[in-house]
């Protein structure tokens, strides 16, 4: 087990180090900041003052070097736009995009879950069949698109729910959240589920697919023999074997929803990172795309790690393929 | 592998063999057994709802394809909008009652059937050439790892095990913040979101494929490496990676019209359904729906469609599933 996890979070570690060069090299070599940051206007003396300000002056890997060193300190650059550092900014905002990704979640674990499994219990009824047929189409719908829509019939022609922002929110820890007001949640109640919609459909394709390939098994027919009741044997056996696909997806689907949330955030004006990396991208603040790029692959490589590691305590085959290799 | 000179001798005797075992067979059987195609036919056939999208998905190309010829109008023609005719609703008619739109008018007064038909054609083209691109390319390489294994398998699994971690409209972000706006841009960021796809689904089929008899017969023949990854390799993993294909440009097509909306997509010279949506958006709160409404529908009905009939190729070629 320590081998597995030391060769594990060492491959992580290397994960982000890629990553970074990736997207250091990827924004400052193909786009080139220069013309950006620097006034057109400048002389040539101002000019190349500028560039010794920047640190740009410096052959690129030691520009890569104090970059990362920065970025380990905390510090990856001042943006553009808001003048204040990007990765405060980022944080800021982060709150807020996790709390719409943590209610989504909640919402295609409580949906996901039973349908998935009514329908693979059952495959041969209505009900499964349209549960099938509702979670091709919650693959099928563009977000955005639903997120549009749902505006223009909740908010624009039934005007029970609010269409931007978070509302009243109540501050715990330091930190605003807003499914704890009753403003708040109505505020939260449209992006939530927009963000859901493709984690539900999912959730529920994997738990049909896993309960009807579990049914066939020969400890079921077993513990049929045995004479378990049919509920029994449906939420111990079935439940037991069908969570391990479901706990990994929807660990990684965490993160997923986490870099979805630019979409929906965009649509209901949630102020959250989502919204502001669209922005940032928009305007080209640099540092605020890169911090949030980085912080981004150290959340999903967290995310990928720790799922690794639930996976292989709920399966233990895994880890032993792995320390063979 | 070291070409052979019995190379182009032996293969074609041992086809013409193969095919001459297969004549009387197949004759004799022409009554009871279907041909294979026809065998896919009827099993595809089975599932009226995958009949319905396959001619949902044919009505929709022929729009996209001919666009110019069909529509009521060219919507990016300034001669032939009119201003004045701005968001109308739908049903409404020009000044002189001579053109109905059916669907509308956009701020600028353009036909809505018009511009959803041209914006279909711009979403179909560049998700079927980002899936085709990414297709082959992700063919190639997922072939190459598992045929020859060892370290390049190694290096090549591990890339697309790091590219998969992460959510494709994460990457498409990242490529897109650095890469900018423009059309080549973001069939680039398609291509380098998909092809892991590609390269997991062929390599993992390939897997099982090379284990079989005729590889092993096709190496003891001494053909090239080439050859017995093309003519023989590729033709069995086929199945597969037109099941994911299918599916796959149905989410690039979805893709690109979120990139599109969320403005860091497609620029506003190439106006797809996401960018059409993204224009009706701004008028939703006033609600002039059918802007972003109609787009939406088509682009819905697109994805529908090409996702069902994936869903319906999945079950037909799987051999798990064989009845």
């Amino acid at each position: 087990m320590w081998a597995y996890l030391t060769r594990r979070l060492a491959q992580a570690i290397a994960v982000v180090f890629v990553m970074a060069v990736i997207v250091f090299f990827g924004v400052n070599v193909i786009g080139n900041p220069v013309d950006i940051l620097i006034n057109p206007e400048f002389t040539e003396a101002e000019y190349q003052q500028a560039i010794r300000a920047l640190g740009l002056h410096l052959p690129l890997h030691e520009q890569f070097f104090v970059f990362l060193s920065n970025a380990l300190e905390g510090d990856l650059g001042i943006s553009f736009v808001w003048g204040e550092p990007a990765l405060k900014l980022i944080a800021q905002r982060l709150p807020a995009t996790l709390e719409l990704a943590g209610a989504a979640m909640f919402l295609s674990i409580v949906l996901g879950v039973p349908l998935g499994m009514y329908a693979g219990t059952k495959p041969h009824s209505w009900v499964s069949k349209s549960i099938v047929s509702g979670s091709i189409l919650g693959f099928s719908l563009p977000t955005f698109w639903v997120g549009i829509m749902m505006i223009m019939v909740f908010a624009v022609m039934l005007g029970i729910l609010p269409s931007t922002g978070r509302g009243d929110t109540v501050e715990v820890f330091g930190i605003e959240w807003s499914f704890l007001t009753w403003n708040g949640l109505t505020h939260l109640a449209m992006p939530a589920v927009n963000l859901a919609l493709t984690n539900i459909a999912l959730v529920i394709r994997l738990s049909r697919a896993g309960t009807r390939e579990v049914m066939l098994q020969d400890y079921i027919k077993f513990a049929r023999a045995k004479g378990l009741s049919q509920r029994r044997i449906t939420l111990v056996h079935v439940l037991k074997n069908t969570l391990i696909p479901v706990v990994t997806v929807l660990g990684l689907e965490l993160g997923s929803l986490i870099a979805f949330s630019v979409v929906t955030e965009t649509v209901f004006a949630w102020p959250g990172m989502g919204k502001l990396i669209i922005e940032s991208i928009q305007v080209l603040d640099r540092p605020i795309v890169v911090a949030y790029l980085m912080l981004t692959v150290l959340l999903f490589v967290t995310i990928n790690f720790l799922v690794d590691i639930v996976y292989s305590l709920l399966d233990p085959r895994v880890r032993v393929s792995g320390a063979g290799k | 592998m070291s070409s052979d000179p019995k190379e182009t001798a032996e293969p074609a005797s041992i086809e013409t063999a193969a095919t001459a075992a297969a004549q009387p067979a197949r004759l004799a059987a022409t009554n009871v057994v279907e041909t294979p195609f026809q065998r896919f036919l009827s099993e595809y056939c089975e599932s009226k709802i995958a009949i319905v999208a396959f001619f949902v998905f044919a009505v929709i190309l022929f729009v996209a394809v001919f666009a110019p010829l069909i529509s009521p109008q060219n919507p990016y023609d300034l001669g032939q909008i009119d201003i004045m005719d701005g968001r109308l609703a739908p049903g409404s008619t020009t000044f002189d009652g001579a053109t109905t739109y059916w669907l509308g008018t956009d701020d600028q007064g353009r036909d809505m059937v018009s511009a959803i038909f041209y914006g279909l054609r711009i979403s179909l083209a560049v998700g079927a050439l980002s899936g085709i691109i990414a297709l082959v390319l992700g063919a190639i390489v997922g072939l190459t790892a598992a045929y020859f294994g060892g370290r390049i398998e190694a290096a090549i699994m591990r890339l697309v095990d790091l590219q998969l971690s992460f959510p494709a409209i994460l990457v498409a972000l990242m490529l897109l913040a650095i890469l900018g706006k423009g059309v080549d841009k973001i069939i680039i960021a398609l291509v380098i979101v998909q092809w892991a796809y590609y390269a997991r689904t062929v390599r993992a089929s390939a897997l099982v494929e090379r284990e079989r008899e005729y590889i092993a017969a096709a190496k003891a023949l001494g053909l090239s490496s080439w050859r017995i990854l093309l003519r023989h390799l590729l033709p069995n993993v086929l199945p597969p990676l037109i099941v994911v294909g299918t599916v796959q440009v149905a989410s690039a097509i979805a893709l690109e019209a979120t990139l599109s909306f969320l403005g860091i997509g497609l620029p506003i010279t190439e106006p797809s359904l996401g960018l059409l949506i993204a224009n009706g958006f701004d008028y939703m709160l006033t609600g002039k729906y059918w802007i972003s409404f109609f787009p939406g529908v088509a682009l819905l009905l697109t994805i529908v469609s090409i996702n069902l009939i994936g869903d319906q190729l999945r079950d037909v070629l799987n051999p798990r599933l064989r009845r």
